[in-house]
């Protein structure tokens, strides 16, 4: 099993599958409630001017998330599940 | 008529405003909820042969209890049980938007689902079948396009449909939460039922759901009504977080949140929404977002927009503000002619009418500010700008939505921090919340600016823009360091995560605008135009009581009577020409001699000469009105206020500050405008207009004031207290008078610190 990786190391236009989310707490509830759970597709569809937050898509919206959030979110190839 | 509760809910986003607006219209009144500075906005509409009551419900993602507009939408639920609740969610983001759904026919609300964007939706590529929709989720489904009023009508017959068959009574839905919570929640549910345990308010199923899930508002419900009972369900919640960890390494609430996403999923699979095989578009949002977003592009055109913003307020907010201050002026002077010279006078003309006028000045412009901000937002651009300016302003303990507030206080030249300070509201940290509140008074308000203009005039003459974009900037620095010092220091903690959503591009409707500018503008009238009219009063009070002593005030008005005399036989001389003009009297200068100097030398203009002009009608009548400015001069100098700038000198002048500056000073805590005003009467000037200040400006240039005097002036202006109504707003919203106080006392005590470096630095090196 590759060693994961979370959605910092994405690139700009790559895609991936959410494996697991790491949060608890305040901020483990907001990444949930803003849709992001195992099993969603997600897209970086771009990086602020400085790198950070990050703009992700998912089905239908666009999310920002800082850098050190996204870190707790781990992720998959896209065609690792499929 | 049958009347019902309908209560509005739905993610921020989602269209919820504007379907609001669109059901409601101009009938809807703003307010917040008690104690809490969450917007609450209540209006009513006719729908088939009901009366609805709408109340719209602060925009959430769930209904769980982490912020204050979560426990806000949840407690309205549970406490006023309204008889139908419209969930509206965007057809377009359909699996998110269904999560509140869910959360909400799980509490067993009479939901009716509004659909709305169907238009934005189907240029997406996206069909939804609401039939099935609704067929699956048991309840009404509507499709809207809000923005253009498509569906409202039939969405308010829906609602009061519901209302009318469901009569009050709440049908919770179950949902399944796998092996591991199911057992653990049918038992649990089982013992809340035999105990009836906050029953009343929820159905059993979601207060054990709850308890799992650890929301600390029902445990602390719970431990209230059954100590015992709640503490064993706490135990079993436990057990059943500890399993978890140790054979999924994952937690209850991550499991539930899962399982209603699965839930969801298997709804919307079974042909609900289908997708057009045009394949994945790239939404036109997102190629705009390719230019506005761009890593140097994107901030080169921030700054051209928010500079737009600034030059639009100001060149189309000019006008209307000038016709509101010389309305208030033509108004001032009606009243000064309607009534005789006396304090009541006084109070009228220079206390409320002047007061208030000064508020009620800057509402185009405020009106103007809200139209452009409501525009930025409603077109999702404000998010791109926190989205880009995030990482800077995490270095200071602020988050990216606080360029909101900033900007809104004065940021761009000309904001006010009354509705600055009430714009940090949509920030839901609050810990950047304070630092925010604490710092947008620093900007270059409305108030602020005509003072500036003033003393740039005086002191940048050359430079004069240059010097007022260098206050800008100055307000910026200063925000940010004095917000990353309060942070850590007083308000010390983790910056609160951003985890946003970044809406897609739209075109705001003028009704939205229109609606959002006509709110935040009659918030700004009400706080600050009821505020001020007690403050300006008080203010008022202070500059007049007690003043000067008649002995001083017999002697004015004995050397007023002798000019009056002098005048009146003139006019009766002119009227015989061959009547001789009568003597001058030295007297009344040797009287303005025995006077303070405090009085603004009315020897000066008292003076008496042998020649033959001096004694000319001009002259006589030039010579009266001085006299006046001199009296008003010297009373406002024994007035308390004056008392205060006096005593203050010794102090003051460690910033170059003298009596006169302190005294203006003083009155501009009531609002910064009253500076000029109180300057040209300490001056003896008379009353200086704020748009008219070449008069004050060749004073101060007589006086020989120094650029660094003028400079700490200027930053001292800048930085010192909140003016009151601001005070107020920032105790309203941090729901503490111990911020208010702290920054009425900080804002000072650093602005005379500066101000003094200043002075003492500029002195030192140019003599």
């Amino acid at each position: 099993m590759p060693t994961p990786r979370s959605i910092r190391h994405l690139k700009v236009g790559e895609k991936a599958q959410i494996d697991r989310i790491t949060a608890e707490g305040e901020l483990g509830r907001r990444i949930r409630d803003m849709g992001l759970v195992p099993g969603a597709e997600v897209e970086v569809v771009g990086r602020a001017p400085l790198k950070d937050p990050v703009a992700i898509r998912l089905k239908g919206f666009t999310l920002s998330l800082r850098n050190n959030e996204a870190d707790f979110i781990l992720i998959s190839p896209p065609e690792a599940q499929s | 008529m049958s009347s019902y509760t309908v209560a509005l809910a739905g993610n921020p986003n989602s269209g919820k405003s504007t379907l609001f607006n669109a059901l409601t219209g101009a009938r809807a009144h703003v307010g917040n909820y008690p104690g809490i500075t969450v917007e609450k906005k209540v209006g009513q509409v006719r729908a088939g042969d009901a009366m609805l009551e709408v109340v719209d419900l602060p925009g959430t993602y769930s209904l769980t209890a982490y912020s204050a507009e979560e426990l806000v939408a949840r407690d309205f639920l549970v406490d006023e049980r309204p008889q139908a609740v419209v969930d509206v969610v965007n057809a377009g983001a359909l699996e998110r938007n269904l999560y509140l759904a869910v959360q909400l026919l799980e509490l067993g609300c009479p939901v009716v689902l509004g659909l709305n964007m169907m238009d934005e939706a189907r240029k997406m590529g996206l069909r939804v079948d609401s039939k099935r929709l609704s067929k699956l989720l048991g309840c009404p489904v509507v499709e809207l396009v809000a923005r253009v009023g498509m569906g409202v009508g039939e969405l308010g017959r829906a609602a009061a449909g519901l209302a009318a068959e469901r009569q009050g009574s709440w049908k919770p839905m179950d949902i399944s939460y796998g092996p591991d919570l199911d057992p653990a929640l049918a038992e649990m549910t089982t013992k809340i039922m035999s105990k009836s345990l906050l029953t009343a308010r929820y159905p059993a199923r979601w207060v054990a759901l709850k308890y799992l899930e650890g929301d600390d508002q029902v445990k602390e419900q719970g431990r209230l009504a059954d100590p015992e009972l709640a503490s064993w369900l706490e135990a079993r919640a436990q057990e059943v977080a500890d399993h978890l960890r140790a054979t999924l390494g994952t937690y209850p609430e991550a499991v539930v949140a899962d399982y209603r996403y699965g839930f969801i999923a298997s709804i919307l699979k079974g042909g609900v929404v289908t997708r057009d095989d045009l394949g994945e578009r790239i939404a036109v949002s997102d190629k705009i977002d390719l230019v506005l977003t761009h890593k140097l592009l994107g901030p080169i055109l921030m700054l051209g927009v928010l500079y737009l913003v600034y030059q639009i307020t100001f060149t189309l907010g000019k006008f209307p503000m000038e016709w509101l201050q010389a309305f208030f002026a033509w108004g001032g002077k009606a009243v000064e002619a309607g009534l005789p010279d006396g304090l009541l006078r006084s109070l009228l003309v220079d206390g409320i009418i002047a007061g208030v006028g000064g508020v009620m000045g800057f509402v185009p412009l405020v009106m103007l500010i809200f139209l452009l901000i409501a525009f930025l937002e409603d077109s999702g651009y404000m998010a791109r700008i926190a989205y880009m300016l995030d990482r800077v302003f995490r270095i200071f303990g602020l988050h990216g939505c606080s360029v909101m507030p900033f900007i809104i206080s004065g940021g761009i030249a000309g904001g006010c921090a009354v509705p600055g300070v009430m714009a940090s509201r949509t920030l839901r940290s609050p810990k950047e919340r304070i630092a925010t509140i604490l710092t947008a008074p620093f900007m270059t308000c409305g108030a602020k600016l005509p003072v500036f203009i003033l003393l740039t005039s005086v002191f940048f003459p050359e430079k004069q823009a240059q010097a007022m974009f260098a206050m800008t900037l100055l307000g910026w620095a200063m925000a940010l360091c004095v917000s990353w010092l309060v942070r850590s220091t007083v308000v010390k903690g983790e910056s609160t995560p951003f985890v946003m959503e970044l809406p897609p591009y739209r075109l705001p409707t003028w009704r939205g605008l229109g609606i959002h500018t006509w709110e935040r503008t009659w918030q700004y009238i009400k706080k600050a135009g009821s505020m001020i009219l007690a403050v300006s009063i008080v203010v008022w009070a202070a500059m007049t009581f007690p003043g000067p002593s008649e002995d001083k005030t017999a002697a004015f008005e004995a050397q007023k009577a002798e000019i009056t005399a002098k005048i009146e036989a003139l006019e009766a001389a002119e009227a015989k020409p061959e009547a001789p003009a009568s003597e001058p009297e030295p007297d009344a200068a040797k009287d303005g001699n025995t006077k303070q100097e405090m009085a603004g030398d009315p020897e000066k203009t008292a003076t008496p000469s042998a020649e033959a002009d001096e004694n000319s009608l001009e002259a006589l009548k030039a010579k009266l009105e001085d006299l006046n400015k001199a009296q008003a001069a010297g009373a406002l100098a024994s007035s308390l206020a004056g008392r205060m700038g006096i005593a203050l000198e010794p102090v003051s002048k460690w910033a170059g500050f003298d009596w006169r500056t302190n005294i203006a000073l003083v009155g501009g805590f009531a609002a910064k405008e009253v500076i000029i005003s109180t300057l040209g009467t300490a001056y003896s000037l008379g009353k200086v207009d704020k748009e008219d200040t070449a008069p004050l400006a060749e004073m101060l240039s007589a006086e020989g004031l120094s650029i660094s005097a003028g400079l700490a002036l200027m930053v001292f202006i800048l930085l010192y207290s909140p003016c009151f109504p601001t005070v107020v707003a920032i105790g309203k919203e941090t729901g503490s008078w111990k911020w208010s106080a702290f920054a009425i006392t900080f804002n000072t005590v650093l602005a005379f610190l500066l101000a003094s470096a200043i002075f003492q630095a500029g002195t030192k090196l140019f003599h």
